[in-house]
């Protein structure tokens, strides 16, 4: 692998231990995929709840802050994707001490290393989008196949070592989504369904994701020129294409910057009924005991739109709407949290559901039937224990309301 | 003896016995990372036991989680002794490097048919190779 002078440098240790181990990393994935050199990146987004980590990788964390006698820092912007828990709803959820003990260390850690603490995973709508060709390192599924599809930037998935380390480098290696070739199209599906809401979005998304199957594949989609996607409904589409498959970038006819067929003949065709096969495989009609929006968090929007729902009504089951810290304040200035609390909702900011232990609050609590409108989700919490189940926002709340799902 | 090459390879040498299903793997949605266990009901290895075992899949599914939870999952010890796919994402590069467990990537046709369930395997990172015993 080719190295300039500053990664010699870095490599050589001359700019810190922290860096050198961070590059010694790099270059280990580097030569795995056979990557010619780094390219630099200007931000870096850091997936690192604490269920993940555990206690090995939270002493880890702290390590690594106190090399180069605790002045290691990052060399670009890095940000942070959501924590596994909001401190203030931490006694809602039932979540135990030491899984807030774990996540004040892991932010203490985070924050003397110079990362900025967003705690969001939709840092696209939020924070700042990157542009087209811009060069980044971001974790998050749902983040990065936003950010190759839809802003044109280029990323592969990072989890939270390598983005940590892109941050305290400034580079990462150049393979997969920062090369050209591996942005054309692979696979051609044409779509005959128009979704109209986020869980057919996201449920065509895990459909797509499915057919597509692994990372390095690219689906080009096309029949959905008209449907005009807004960048809630592509969240949703984007992130569950990601779950279901481990895509990390596909081309929307029209939509998208890099849409282009190519040569490719119609693959598969996708219709309302192979949407519909998804979303019965995640239905229970019946009661509920919790209802959930969140993977990924809600944009001010979706906040909007749920606070118009919650009007007049008063819930039986508890329901958890969750935002990033930056939607929050506005949500709380425009009154949206105070309509969706005022019907006995939540709003909780700056984590994610299923990276808040899941496992552990679902025992805590006595949740096992989950209604949302997130398709990631349901795909997600199947490992859980849960038995999610997939429906509109508008039938999420009246069985918030009934305790049922109609 | 039957020997396979992979193109992508990381880690140290290992030899156990094999877990071999055509199907998906990631650690935050398919296990049961305290119990050790595979726990998504879908998957075709549900329930089964992989602490020790060189696992067989086809590809990566999933998030980014399992890049810091396989260093989590090796620091308790239950934890697979080899990941063996036909392809890979990068998350379960990162991961594999960031926990140093072994990593085999990429064969000509498909490893899941071609490596036995319960096999007794050989893998040499620096070679890349799988070889049944």
């Amino acid at each position: 692998m080719k190295l300039n002078a500053l990664e010699r440098a870095m490599r050589a240790g001359e700019l810190g231990r922290a860096p050198q181990i961070a590059l010694e990393h790099q270059i280990k994935v580097a030569e795995f995929f056979g990557a010619p050199d780094f390219v630099e990146v200007t931000q870096a987004h850091v997936m690192a709840d604490t269920e993940s980590l555990g206690e090995s990788g939270v002493a880890w964390l702290e390590r690594l802050a106190r090399e180069d006698r605790g002045r290691a820092r990052v060399r670009v912007p890095t940000i942070t994707d959501p924590r596994g828990t909001d401190f203030a709803k931490a006694g809602l959820l039932k979540q135990a001490g030491w899984m807030l003990e774990l996540e004040r260390r892991a932010i203490d850690a985070f924050v003397r290393l110079g990362v900025s603490m967003t705690d969001t995973c939709i840092n696209y709508q939020t924070v700042q989008a990157p542009t087209r060709g811009e060069s980044v390192a971001f974790g998050d599924t749902g983040v990065v196949i936003y950010a190759n599809s839809v802003c044109g930037a280029r990323s592969n998935f990072e989890g939270g070592p390598s983005a940590l380390a892109a941050g305290l480098t400034g580079r990462t290696p150049r393979y997969g989504f920062h090369l050209d070739l591996q942005r054309r199209a692979t696979l051609r599906i044409k779509v005959s369904f128009v979704p109209k809401t986020l869980n057919d979005w996201g449920a065509l998304g895990g459909v797509i994701g499915r057919l597509a199957g692994n990372y390095w594949a690219v689906p080009f989609v096309e029949g959905l020129e008209e449907s005009r996607p807004g960048s809630d409904a592509l969240k949703h589409f984007g992130a569950a294409m990601a779950s279901f498959g481990s895509v990390a970038m596909f081309q929307l006819a029209g939509v998208t910057p890099e849409a282009a067929a190519r040569e490719l003949q119609v693959a598969h065709r996708v219709g309302e009924s192979e949407v519909k096969a998804l979303q019965l495989q995640y239905s229970v009609d019946g009661e509920i005991d919790v209802v959930v929006f969140s993977a990924p968090q809600l944009s001010l929007y979706e906040l909007r739109a749920l606070a118009e729902l919650c009007a007049g009504r008063r819930f039986v089951k508890p329901l958890l709407a969750v935002t990033s810290p930056q939607v929050k304040p506005d949500a709380d200035r425009f009154g949206f949290t105070q309509r969706i609390e005022a019907a006995g909702g939540h709003v909780l900011a700056g984590m994610c559901f299923y990276q808040s232990y899941a496992r552990e609050i679902a025992e805590a609590n006595g949740w096992k039937r989950l209604a949302t409108n997130s398709a990631k989700l349901v795909n997600i919490l199947g490992g859980y224990g849960y038995l999610p189940v997939l429906a509109s926002m508008e039938r999420c709340v009246e069985a918030a309301e009934t305790g049922k799902l109609a | 003896m039957m020997e396979f090459l992979a193109r992508h390879a990381i880690g140290p040498a290992v030899s156990g016995e094999a877990l071999v299903a055509h199907d998906g793997f990631s650690a935050r949605y398919d296990l049961d990372r305290i119990a050790g266990k595979f726990s998504r009901p879908t998957h075709k290895l549900a329930g089964q036991a992989y602490a020790g075992k060189i696992l067989v899949l086809d590809t990566a599914k999933g998030g980014v989680a399992s890049a810091w939870m396989l260093r989590e999952m090796a620091a308790r010890g239950v934890v697979p002794l080899a990941l063996v796919f036909n392809s890979v994402n990068p998350i379960l590069v990162q991961g594999a490097a960031f926990a140093e467990i072994t990593m085999l990537a990429g064969f000509d046709g498909d490893i899941t048919a071609m490596v036995p369930d319960g096999a007794k395997v050989q893998i040499d990172p620096t070679r890349g190779v799988l070889r049944i015993l």
